[in-house]
């Protein structure tokens, strides 16, 4: 079993015909996902991949041809905002945005058009999400993980699939992984992965994987400690990352001193929570 | 992607902010004709992106054109925080009689734009958020909405900004939200926004960094950039796609994904090595983004081993292998290298690498150990 999605989900692609669409519509496919639809404007009434999946104009003709009730995006960046705007029009209550590069305050007007709408978005600068067996959306290579009861969270994508590697060298196997994205705005957060983890009967241990910057990390470790009753094991990246450049005054008074890995770290651990030095020490972690 | 004072002060001017008239110089006469059209007395500022250059003595008052001309000689040979003052804005020196704090950024916590102003404005605004944050007032803006004119007036009355000033200030913050919305700023800020003797407000400094993501629609705006704050590296880094920042230590790493970039970083140090750079390759990293960061990484001198570590995803490990490949036929490294290629192709990249004179490793402690004990042996 899994969180967000499994062998059920119905996968539209907005941007199948694109370079990197294609090739990672194809890789979803192979591995078993229900890729139902593609969406690409003016290429509506084709099909890809040998005939499997139909091309539409519109992203509401496809969810209503079709029934895709997840939507994974590929657009690049200047068209990727509105493609989100579409999936949500268009009912569908589940988005993974992969495409990096979206600016800031789109994302902020995306936030708060899907908080009102209630619909949930994954991303964007993400590797999308893989339940082990069943269905992958976005980019994770599916040969990297094995069905198991560990939910993996995590801000960043290779370092992910470095993790999800180490567990399996291991025999250990993952009931989903998520990656949120390492953004500044980005849509579901660690605390709302984390829930849906919890009360998923399938995950027993949690391993969550941040890195400097913000406070998220922060907020997850009081959520961890107040919430969470499966163990979690942390890692964050960057602890001999200088600290950044900074111009102007405001964000020393919004941010005041967080965000360094130290903080990180010590608020993890507060909670309760395994840190792991280094990612390959997660899966011994895990065992003990 | 930061501007200067007087770029951003351009920019607000155009959105009905009031500044003070004044232009930039780039040369000792150019400033004095400057201060002669302004009749004297003005304030020579030096343009470089740091702060504190009041402190380092990167801004003085003339009381005369003359004067204007000796100071902007002296500021103009001045380096501040290691950048070279290449221009001074001259600006009409004003009275001043109250100094106020206006900014808008991304809060990050509630993914909202939010703005802050104080009635205690300056260059210790800091020191008042931390002393007492109650004097810092924040107003979050929902982005749909943009900034509503009641929010403005709010933030007034909650300064004891006396009434006259309430009209001219809810103008003032109107137009910085539309610089900042119109303009994908991340920041902008007014410190000081100042009531002159002669009652008028005033934007007397002025600082914006624009969302590098948001450039593609603010093609003015990206030609400002100044390549004075970027070592030369980590410009020729961006030109490949390519994200470089020079560190002090020996190991320089090469890396895919900026997270594991960083957690191989970490792992340098905690194997008893220290990374000589961050570098992420990127996504999909093609033979001539091999070659520019092996270049890139080569370019500082410090650097006595190179750790390639690439967990191929999208980005295939045999394609890297060829890149390493023509690289090391182009660069003639004369330092070890230790490769791990992990992940999508991987054995067909390993399979490539084989002949060439290359340190390989399975796990990333054991790529990481490897790096740091050929440092040892090659340094005595």
């Amino acid at each position: 079993m899994s969180i967000l999605i499994n062998k059920n989900s119905r996968i539209l692609v907005q941007g199948v015909t694109g370079h990197e669409g294609l090739f990672h519509t194809q890789q979803m496919v192979e591995y078993g996902t229900h890729v139902v639809a593609g969406v690409t404007p003016g290429k509506g009434g084709d099909w890809v991949l040998d005939g499997k999946v139909p091309v539409f104009d519109s992203t509401k003709v496809a969810v209503d041809a079709t029934g895709a009730n997840v939507s994974v995006i590929f657009v690049p960046a200047r068209f990727s905002t509105d493609a989100i705007f579409e999936a949500a029009d268009a009912g569908i209550p589940l988005i993974f945005c992969i495409t990096e590069g979206i600016p800031i305050q789109d994302m902020m007007r995306v936030r708060t058009y899907l908080n009102q709408k209630g619909v949930r978005l994954v991303g964007p600068n993400c590797p999308g999400a893989l339940t082990p067996g069943e269905a992958k959306a976005g980019i994770i290579p599916g040969n990297i993980a094995i069905p198991g009861n560990i939910g993996v969270v995590s801000r960043s994508g290779t370092l992910t699939y470095e993790v999800l590697y180490a567990l399996k060298l291991k025999g250990m196997g993952v009931s989903t992984c998520v990656g949120i994205g390492g953004d500044p705005v980005i849509g579901m957060n660690f605390i709302e992965i984390l829930g849906l983890f919890e009360a998923d009967p399938f995950t027993d241990y949690v391993v969550l994987i941040g890195e400097i910057g913000g406070s998220e990390e922060e907020r997850a470790a009081e959520y961890i400690s107040r919430y969470m009753t499966k163990p979690v094991v942390g890692f964050i990246a960057g602890q001999t990352a200088p600290p950044g450049k900074r111009m102007g005054h405001a964000g020393a008074i919004i941010e005041r001193g967080s965000g360094t890995a130290a903080d990180k770290i010590r608020a993890l651990a507060n909670s309760g929570v395994v840190v792991a030095r280094h990612p390959e020490e997660i899966p011994d972690l895990l065992i003990s | 992607m930061n501007l200067h004072e007087y770029q951003s002060k351009q920019i607000f001017s155009k959105y009905g902010i009031p500044i003070p008239r004044g232009r930039v110089a780039a040369n000792s006469s150019e400033a004095k004709q400057i201060a002669e059209e302004l009749s004297g007395r003005v304030v020579v500022k030096s343009q470089v992106l740091v702060g504190g250059r009041g402190k380092a003595g990167g801004i003085r008052l003339a009381k005369s054109a003359e004067q204007a001309e000796e100071l902007a000689t002296l500021i103009l040979g001045m380096e501040i925080k290691g950048l070279p003052v290449r221009k001074v804005l001259i600006d009409e020196a004003v009275g001043i009689d109250k100094e106020i704090y206006l900014s808008i950024t991304n809060d990050r916590s509630t993914r909202q734009p939010i703005m802050m102003a104080s009635g205690e404005g300056g260059v210790e605004i800091e020191e008042v958020a931390l002393r007492a944050p109650e004097k810092i007032i924040k107003v979050l803006i929902d982005p749909l909405l943009g900034l509503r004119e009641f929010q403005s007036r709010d933030i007034a009355v909650s300064m004891d900004l006396p009434k006259e000033y309430w009209r001219p200030f809810i103008q003032i913050a109107e137009g910085l939200w539309r610089v900042y919305s119109e303009n994908d700023a991340t920041l902008v800020e007014i410190n000081p926004l100042v009531i002159t003797k002669d009652k008028r407000l005033l934007a007397l400094d002025g600082k914006m960094s624009i969302d590098e993501n948001g450039l593609f629609r603010h093609s003015e705006i990206a030609e400002k950039r100044d390549l004075d704050v970027e070592a030369p590296p980590e410009i020729e880094a961006r030109k490949y796609g390519l994200s470089y920042i020079k560190l002090d230590g020996e190991i320089g790493c090469m890396v895919n994904g900026a997270g594991l970039a960083m957690a191989t970083m970490d792992i340098i140090k905690l194997s008893g090595g220290s990374p000589a750079n961050f570098l992420d390759i990127g996504g999909g990293a093609g033979a001539d983004k091999v070659a520019a960061a092996l270049r890139i990484i080569l370019s500082d001198g410090n650097v006595r081993a190179v750790l390639i570590n690439i967990f191929g995803g999208i980005t295939r490990c045999d394609e890297v292998a060829r890149g390493i490949l023509s690289a090391i036929s182009e660069v003639q490294p004369k330092v070890p290298m230790v490769v791990r290629l992990v992940g999508t192709n991987a054995e067909g990249g390993r399979h490539l690498l084989a002949n060439a004179n290359l340190i390989t490793a399975e796990t990333l402690v054991e790529a990481a150990q490897k790096s740091v004990a050929v440092v040892r042996e090659v340094t005595p």
